[in-house]
């Protein structure tokens, strides 16, 4: 126990050089951080971590920069999880889709709802998820009507004593986290353009990094700065255009020649479309302290007819390195030229520095929508290693050399014509619903689709008034007929250790994994899991009120005691399906995805519960 | 959360007053964008209004709205949800719905300005290809605009200028731009729905040239033409036969109304 209270210090001492209200644990203090490289008790010799993890509070969405969602605390573990039980439940008010996770900061925890965007100060020295206040922000309620689905929020980072976060009307707004007054409140995006946010930002240094969502409506993709003190935006970096807009300039260097060229974001799109071109960053952000580069991947490219905009439509569907202070791009890998099958890439992107290919590299591990896991290298941006964690046929593999996909241009869509079992479909082998890494196991813990499509048009649509012409996008189970999976992969050598089946529905929360050598997940049917990290054996479950799309914490309670939370709430693209006003018949619902969820009514209901689980 | 219950217990208590007030008939409630000119607006200005005003006064029945912008989940939230009985104008084959007897049909267009003379109906024409066009896109939401195939598979695309449809709702006419673009000369040539064309070409200063799209050979069901109808419920057929009834009476006096917004009728 000591030596981890010791890590909290360190995390601590760390974040309190820029923060300033650091709970009760600012009393323990621990060493210097080590000159290169962090690590964990029981980590991988091999295996070193960008950034202190989560070791007792969870201060940022992923608990660490480097996107982990790994925690140091294991007082539970394999050998006492199947005594865990609900210690606290306590509802949010709002019944849609929770996505996202709590922060734990002190003795309070924080929640984000879906909208209305309310953040919940709940104080955790006081039995039943007793309410310290409440903050409403009341943000424009026509951004539900824009939003593509469901109306979920990510979560929040906590930076110079305020909570930040995103509501749905693209505005960011910081929360002072003890008294719960708004700091400030900036709009960044507009959503009579479109614009929703719905991603969590992240605070690095006195900035806050954060992204917009909207490319259904035709917008174009950006990530923004924001002064911590003051909500102003400093620079704002598009991820389609010029190079100037898009920051890309001498510092630029991208590993491969399909990368190279000026204005790519301009001359790999057709005309002008790129002015609409989506790729958008709707979901997690990691940084790099040591290169203080940040890294996000970029949604798939408008418009939706793949026909129309021939060439590589950069910068969509791409990991991005910029530097954290101007936003200026160092490197960028597009994943997949030219998209069609809407696979977004803003995917997490997690820092591990370990041994890799014989010798240490310092690596971006990217689990794809498209259901490959891309290892890079993240000072060059060179693709070390792309293999296949679930069914997968719109290409069978990557060169390594021209780091480009080895497509099937059977399985690519064109409108007007039928494609048939493109595996995975548009939600992806995984969608935005994050991973998790271990350095005790050296194994990522992904959360998996197994579905596959069939893409026609043309049906009648209409949309403002205008007639126009729909796609029919038809989603099923693919190879197997199960419908998700934890795949447990392992990272050094590029292949899966095992995977745990979900047979009824993709698994479409995100995973916590522990020092306690326990991995915790949940399904959307409403059973949140316990596995040995190791084997994959189930150890532990129990059945919560409404499906689970959020993404499980753990933190040392007052008294001292490890707790694990999540939230309960179906809902978000997929699971949006469960709610009772979406129609099992209607083909455009939550976009395409009845066919494969359509059973999901039978198993659950909107729920909008926290529940605090420990031993 | 505050608000949204307010603005929920609102809605109960009008409907309260609704359900006592000694009415003979039950409001006719429409579904309808308030900011969607030339189909609706909350001031009443639209060609849609006008017909629902039509249709209530031939049924003697008060008009009420639900106002919701016409996006994704419009039939979801409005019609689906009960908060109204009726949208004026969807596709007779839209599947979502169950539609009423077509009261009109129109067409896609081709806009251009008259002093060009291009005179322009068909996606086979040689100008096409050295022209700026302008088409009207949704973004990646599984949707197009018919035309974007037809100029796809004619390879024209290094000159097509997308309009996003929702345009700046923040403005009073957010699909407007597009038939703006083609007056002040931004695109040469916009393939635009009727309604919207055939209305803003009449209010531009410059002469505009709107010109039916000709009938597209080959290739299965691309098209330009479309029935429009009312739609309801698919269990309320009892709505669906009085809005016939309605239509077949005064389908007539319904086409004036477009044909004064400048709608082009096939």
């Amino acid at each position: 126990m000591t030596i981890h209270r010791v890590l909290a210090g360190v995390a601590l001492a760390v974040l309190c050089g820029i923060g300033t209200a650091c709970g009760r644990q600012s009393d323990v203090r621990g060493g210097g951080r080590g000159p290169q490289h962090t690590s964990v008790p029981g980590a991988a010799p091999t295996i070193h971590l960008v950034s202190e993890v989560s070791a007792g509070e969870w201060r940022m969405p992923a608990g660490d920069y480097g996107n982990l969602r790994y925690s140091t605390l294991d007082t539970i573990k394999t050998t006492n999880v199947m005594n865990l039980h609900v210690v606290t439940t306590f509802s949010t008010g709002v019944a849609r889709g929770h996505e996202g996770q709590p922060l734990v900061l002190g003795n309070t925890m924080y929640v984000v709802t879906p909208f209305p965007n309310n953040l919940i100060a709940v104080d955790l020295t006081k039995p039943g998820g007793a309410v310290r206040w409440i903050y409403e922000p009341h943000p424009d309620p026509r951004a539900v009507g824009i939003a593509c689905c469901d109306v979920v929020n990510r979560g929040a980072s906590f930076g110079d004593g305020k909570v930040v976060y995103s509501l749905l009307d693209a505005t960011v707004v910081a929360v002072d986290a003890e008294t719960g007054e708004e700091a400030w409140r900036t709009r960044v995006g507009d959503i009579n353009k479109g614009e929703t946010f719905t991603g969590a930002p992240i605070v690095v240094k006195d900035r806050v990094l954060v992204g917009n969502s909207g490319a259904e409506l035709g917008v174009r993709g950006y990530v923004a700065a924001l002064d911590l003190k003051t909500g102003k935006e400093l620079w704002r970096a598009f991820n389609t255009g010029p190079d100037t807009d898009v920051k890309i300039g001498a510092g630029f260097h991208a590993f491969y020649a399909k990368d190279q060229g000026k204005d790519l974001g301009v001359t790999s799109w057709p005309s002008e479309q790129w002015k609409l071109g989506g790729s958008t960053v709707w979901g997690w952000i990691s940084y790099d302290p040591e290169t203080n580069l940040f890294f996000y991947g970029t949604g798939n490219p408008g418009v939706w007819n793949p026909d129309l905009r021939p060439g590589d439509n950069k910068w969509s569907s791409t990991v991005f390195a910029r530097d954290a202070d101007t936003g200026d791009a160092r490197w960028a890998y597009q994943v997949t030229a030219h998209d069609s099958w809407d696979y977004d890439e803003i995917m997490e992107n997690m820092l591990v520095d370990m041994d890799f290919g014989g010798r240490p590299r310092k690596l971006l591990v990217h689990p794809g929508r498209t259901g490959f896991v891309y290892v890079l290298d993240r000072e060059t941006g060179e693709l070390l290693s792309a293999d296949t964690y679930q069914p997968t046929n719109w290409a069978s593999g990557y060169d390594l050399k021209s780091g480009k996909a080895l497509e099937d241009p059977a399985k690519q869509t064109h409108f007007g014509t039928v494609t048939q079992g493109v595996c995975p479909s548009s939600t992806g082998a995984k969608d935005v619903i994050p991973s998790a890494f271990s350095p005790r196991t050296g194994l990522l813990y992904i959360p998996a689709h197994n579905t596959c499509m069939d893409y026609e048009g043309i049906e009648a649509n209409y949309i403002a008034g205008t007639p126009y012409l729909g796609a029919d996008v038809k989603m099923y189970p693919g190879p197997g007929g199960y419908q998700g999976e934890l795949v447990a992969w392992d990272v050094a050598h590029s292949r899966k250790a095992w995977g745990a089946r979900e047979d009824k529905f993709p698994v479409y929360s995100g995973v916590l994994a522990t020092g306690g050598d326990v991995v915790f997940y949940g399904t959307m049917d409403g059973w949140f899991k316990a596995l040995d990290a190791r084997t994959g054996t189930e150890l532990w479950k129990f059945h919560v009120a409404s499906g689970i799309v959020a993404n499980p914490i753990t933190y040392l309670g007052p008294d001292g005691k490890q707790y694990v939370a999540v939230y309960s709430g179906i809902g978000g693209w997929m699971g949006a399906v469960a709610f009772p006003e979406i129609s099992a018949d209607d083909p455009y619902a939550a976009l395409g995805v009845v066919g494969a969820m359509k059973d999901i009514k039978k198993y659950t209901a909107p729920g909008s519960t926290v529940y605090v689980f420990g031993l | 959360m505050s608000s949204v219950c307010k603005s929920l217990g609102a809605l109960l208590s009008i409907w309260a007053v609704l359900a006592s007030a000694p009415i003979a008939q039950s409001p006719l409630r429409v579904c309808a964008d308030p900011n969607n000119m030339p189909f609706s607006n909350e001031g009443g200005d639209g060609f849609e209004n006008s017909i629902a005003r039509l249709v209530a006064r031939d049924l003697r029945r008060p008009l009420e709205y639900f106002w919701l912008p016409q996006r994704r989940g419009f039939i979801r939230n409005s019609l689906n949800a009960r908060r109204c009985d009726v949208v004026i104008g969807v596709p007779a084959q839209y599947g979502l719905l169950q539609p009423t007897k077509s009261y009109y049909r129109s067409t896609y267009v081709f806009v251009s300005r008259r002093d060009h003379r291009l005179r322009i109906d068909s996606f086979d024409a040689p100008s096409l290809k050295s022209l700026t066009i302008g088409i009207q896109i949704v973004g990646d939401d599984y949707n197009n605009p018919p035309a974007a195939q037809e100029f796809a598979s004619r390879h024209i695309v290094q000159n097509i200028r997308g309009f996003t449809i929702y345009g700046d709702y923040s403005r009073p006419e957010p699909q407007r731009d597009i038939v703006d673009a083609v007056a002040d000369g931004r695109v040469d040539v916009a393939v635009v729905w009727g309604p919207l064309a055939g209305y803003y070409a009449q209010r531009e200063a410059t002469p505009l040239d709107v010109r039916p799209v000709a009938a597209v050979a080959g290739k299965s069901g691309r098209r330009f033409v479309f029935d429009m109808a009312m739609g309801v419920r698919p269990d309320d057929t009892a709505l669906r036969a009085a809005l016939d009834g309605v239509i077949a009476r005064r389908g007539d006096d319904m086409r004036s109304i477009l044909r004064a917004y400048g709608v082009p009728l096939r």
